[in-house]
């Protein structure tokens, strides 16, 4: 359960971007998540309205995007999507991907404010 | 009603981490000391791991230094020190996994140019330390034959976050009924082509292909390391 910490990096970054872009509230922030970023959305939400308390943040409503598994297949020559994280194989050709071209992320795309 | 707008921001969520991570491994490259990260569940024989690879290490003549860390007690730090190597504890007093910061304030002043090799043993869990870097050259995913052939298919961000899995307790695989080709099976299904090795760290079984591994890893990244230093 390390979600409260990612909760407190997220109030962390958006609270200097806020700053930055002379917020005077901060509506909501728009997250990107990959499948393999080992993130697990409802207990990120609920720590998340924990964190921003007494923050800039504090009533923001936080906006998880899930990002899909795409692996490089060596043998099709093209980025591949996986249905799942348990098994790195091309779909199509059953070819070993260890490749990853998306699924890490962990990042905050943009955030609304009220200038 | 007040307009709103959208302002861009593309920042890693563990931005503060990386960054730290980044000065880590700058740091730990000009005092050419290498630094494996072993992560695991609780209870898979880690310690136990390390503390037979500093003894063996210790005994060729190769530098080598340990922090671990768990959430209480300093056990395990004299556990390791029995190696003959230097070991530290961190106590992360509830937090299931090491950040580089800790790492960083741990260090202190250690004389890492005089180590060959820093090994670093996370807090024993599955989940949160994959996330973490911790300037690492070399991650080690540790699996025992008690746990169950699938737990790489259940924890596929940390093993695939590794670079090398090693099976522990393989002393204990035949009362265990351990299915050995499962095992390695599930590794790669979840990080195709990885590097696996089997060890007994109580009778020894492995460690030479270990110590093995540990010195050609070491020999290819000095080498690269002076491949891309100025002349």
């Amino acid at each position: 359960m390390h979600e409260l910490s990612l909760a407190h990096g997220i109030v962390e970054q958006a609270s200097e971007a806020a700053q930055r872009a002379n917020a005077q509230r901060v509506v909501s922030v728009q997250l990107k998540v990959g499948r393999l970023a080992g993130v697990e959305p409802g207990a990120l939400l609920f720590c998340y309205d924990l964190a921003t308390q007494g923050t800039p943040l504090e009533g923001s409503r936080l906006e998880i995007v899930e990002l899909p598994l795409i692996v490089w297949c060596a043998h099709c020559l093209m980025e591949v999507e996986l249905p799942g994280v348990q098994r790195f194989r091309c779909p199509t050709c059953d070819t070993p991907c260890g490749e990853i071209r998306q699924g890490r992320e962990m990042e905050i795309a943009s955030l609304e404010i009220e200038p | 009603m007040s307009q709103t707008r959208i302002v861009e921001v593309r920042a890693g969520i563990l931005k503060k981490n990386d960054e730290l991570a980044r000065a880590l491994r700058s740091r730990f490259e000009r005092a050419g000391v290498y630094v494996v990260n072993l992560v695991s569940s609780p209870g898979t024989g880690k310690t136990q791991f390390l503390e037979r690879t500093l003894t063996d290490l210790v005994s060729s003549g190769i530098k080598a230094a340990a922090l671990v860390g768990d959430l209480e007690t300093d056990n395990d730090a004299k556990r390791l020190a029995r190696s003959g190597a230097p070991a530290r504890q961190i106590n992360t007093h509830g937090r299931c996994h090491l950040e580089a910061e800790m790492i960083g304030e741990f260090l202190g002043d250690w004389d890492l140019a005089s180590l060959d090799f820093l090994f670093i043993e996370n807090v024993g869990n599955l989940v949160c330390p994959a996330s973490y870097d911790l300037g690492e050259a070399l991650r080690v995913a540790l699996l025992s034959v008690t746990e169950g052939e699938d737990k790489p298919l259940k924890y596929p961000t940390m093993f695939n976050s590794a670079d090398v899995a090693l099976i522990t307790k393989m002393d204990l695989a035949e009362a265990c009924e351990f299915d050995r080709e499962a095992a390695h099976t599930a590794i790669r299904e979840v990080r195709p082509g990885m590097t696996i090795l089997e060890v007994s760290s109580k009778r020894g079984t492995g460690m030479a292909a270990w110590m093995t591994l540990l010195q050609e890893r070491r020999a290819a990244w000095v080498a690269q390391r002076g491949a891309a230093a100025p002349a």
